[in-house]
């Protein structure tokens, strides 16, 4: 027997996203995803699922969402004032929901992203390895779009009943700002770009422009001047990827980035920050600062460590 | 052999400085052998003109580690025999509904439409990469008597399966996308089907030549094409 979501209210965009579908890079594939991997993962770890289960990422205003039975949820990401039949529920934590009850969403109060996980996952086709929409191709997730009125999502069974509520403490939960610190490791490019251009980028603050979208971030700020011309022979990115146009004006590469493109790249945002960057919009403030790739490995490690510990307390 | 951080969790390693055949062979056979050694903790990579971009999982190995392999896999790739490169066609309707620009493209080559079909089919391309949109293949080899500058004004949407020329570049599109291309025919052949077993119809290292059809082929190979099938020979 299928249980269903009910999608009363689309939302901004609202779209099933996994880790993303990679394997197919080489041939242009784009990997999307979610554009926090790291909410995604919590919030799919607090209602017991793999961290790989599809979620719902949810973006500035939220969908209104009715569902058939008695199901665990959890919201983790940024905090749009989430509500079932009208009163609040706490975000960065499970949630039992009674068949018949809604949910819906108020003011982004901090963040913009946030992730839903329901016990059991949303049973979407897998496309090409992954269960992520990518709207420009039309593949993965509902249909390959975003989720829209009078759309039913069929969700899996969960393999544990759960019965207890779980919550990750305050001091664990990221703290979204308007001013943000982004660690980037150097390059590949970053000899293509005259001196000053590195103290600029580490000295400088950058504001986040509307040209804010799951592709990549457009900023602006004191110009990043190349020695000669932007372009490189096209190239392999790299999520985090910072392109910076002819005009000097950097844009960061995020989950539905093109696999290959022509901007020489000054230096790359690390895994960890990414998902903090997910949650920034437009007018808010970036830094950045430099960081060697083994010191980024040891925050990958230390967040994957605490995510695997949450994966298995779970389940 | 020169390797830069891509972040994190990517390294690029670096094969020269220009397009040029015989960098690309060399990067093909490193893929190759990347193929084969399936190292712990790689995720996948992408090969371009000057370097391959491998992606690796930091919780499942070091950057010193992944570098010292990496290194490793360049000695055996050098001793492995050169892997042997797909020949494929694409059948191609020039010109009418289907290659709205052929003309413009004559003009400007002082040609007629029947000559840069001609030189278009008669050439050999190799596809270098892949990227841009899914499925999308960087081809070289063009003559350069038929290159035609972008449009200046990109048309909103572009069909699937046209083939164009954008400068010294000829291109085949896998998406319905916007872009400048001078769109000279189309084929029937889906260069990307999510849902097909090979979901891309070609990969880097690919030969490719153009063969001109008729409409009326176009539509019988549009049916079979629906129905799944699709022909790529060794």
């Amino acid at each position: 027997m299928s249980r269903y979501l009910h999608i009363e209210k689309g939302g901004l965009l609202t779209t099933i996203q996994d880790r993303g579908r990679t394997g197919y890079q080489q041939f242009g594939m784009v990997v999307a995803g979610a554009m926090d991997a790291f909410s995604h993962q919590v919030a799919n770890c607090l209602v017991g699922n793999l961290r790989d289960e599809a979620s719902m990422e949810i973006t500035m205003v939220g969908p209104v969402l009715r569902f058939e039975e008695d199901t665990w949820i959890a919201l983790a990401g940024g905090d749009l004032s989430p509500q079932v039949d009208g009163k609040p529920i706490p975000m960065w934590s499970s949630c039992f929901i009674r068949g018949g009850e809604r949910l819906s969403f108020g003011k982004a109060r901090q963040g913009i992203r946030t992730y839903l996980a329901v016990a059991g996952g949303f049973e979407v086709e897998s496309v090409m390895g992954s269960r992520s929409t990518y709207i420009k191709a039309g593949i993965g997730g509902w249909q390959g779009r975003a989720l829209e009125q009078g759309d039913q999502i069929p969700l899996g069974s969960a393999k544990v009943m759960r019965s207890f509520r779980r919550w990750l403490a305050v001091g664990e939960r990221p703290h979204y700002k308007k001013s943000i610190r982004l660690r980037v490791v150097l390059g590949p490019q970053a000899s293509m770009f005259v001196k000053g251009a590195l103290e600029t980028l580490f000295t400088t603050s950058f504001e986040i422009t509307p040209h804010a979208d799951r592709m990549g971030y457009r900023l602006k700020g004191s110009p990043l001047s190349y020695q000669e011309r932007a372009d490189i022979l096209s190239d392999a990115t790299a999520p985090g990827s910072i392109q910076v146009t002819q005009e000097g004006q950097p844009i960061i590469l995020m989950a539905d980035r093109q696999t290959t493109g022509g901007y020489g790249k000054i230096a790359t945002v690390i895994s960890t920050d990414l998902s903090i960057l997910a949650q920034a919009s437009p007018g808010h403030k970036v830094t950045f600062a430099p960081i060697d790739v083994e010191e980024a490995h040891r925050l990958y490690r230390e967040q994957e460590h605490f995510l695997r510990r949450l994966e298995v307390a779970g389940r | 052999m020169e390797m830069q951080a891509l972040g994190d969790t990517g390294v690029r390693i670096h094969f020269g400085e220009e397009i040029d055949e015989k960098i690309h062979k060399q990067i093909q056979r490193y893929c190759g052998a990347l193929q084969e050694k399936r190292l712990k903790g790689v995720i996948e990579w992408v090969p371009s003109y000057t370097a391959v971009s491998v992606y690796y999982r930091p919780d499942q190995i070091s950057f010193s580690q992944l570098k010292k392999k990496l290194l490793s896999i360049q000695e055996e790739a050098t001793s492995l025999p050169e892997g042997e490169s797909r020949s494929v066609d694409i059948p191609v309707v020039y010109g009418g509904e289907y290659g709205p620009d052929l003309d413009a493209v004559a003009r400007h080559a002082r040609l007629t439409p029947d000559e840069v079909i001609a030189i278009h089919s008669q050439g050999s391309y190799l596809v270098y990469m892949m990227g841009f949109v899914p499925g999308f293949p960087y081809l070289g080899g063009m003559d350069p008597t038929i290159a035609t500058p972008r449009l200046k004004k990109p048309r909103s949407v572009i069909p699937v399966g046209s083939v164009g020329i954008a400068g010294g570049q000829t291109g085949i599109y896998p998406l319905e996308t916007p872009g400048g291309w001078r769109l000279i025919g189309r084929t029937p052949i889906r260069l990307y089907d999510p849902h097909r077993k090979q979901p891309m119809f070609l990969q880097t290292g690919d030969q490719i030549t153009f063969t001109p059809i008729t409409v009326q082929e176009y539509d019988e190979m549009t049916t079979s094409e629906e129905r799944g099938s699709g022909g790529v020979h060794k």
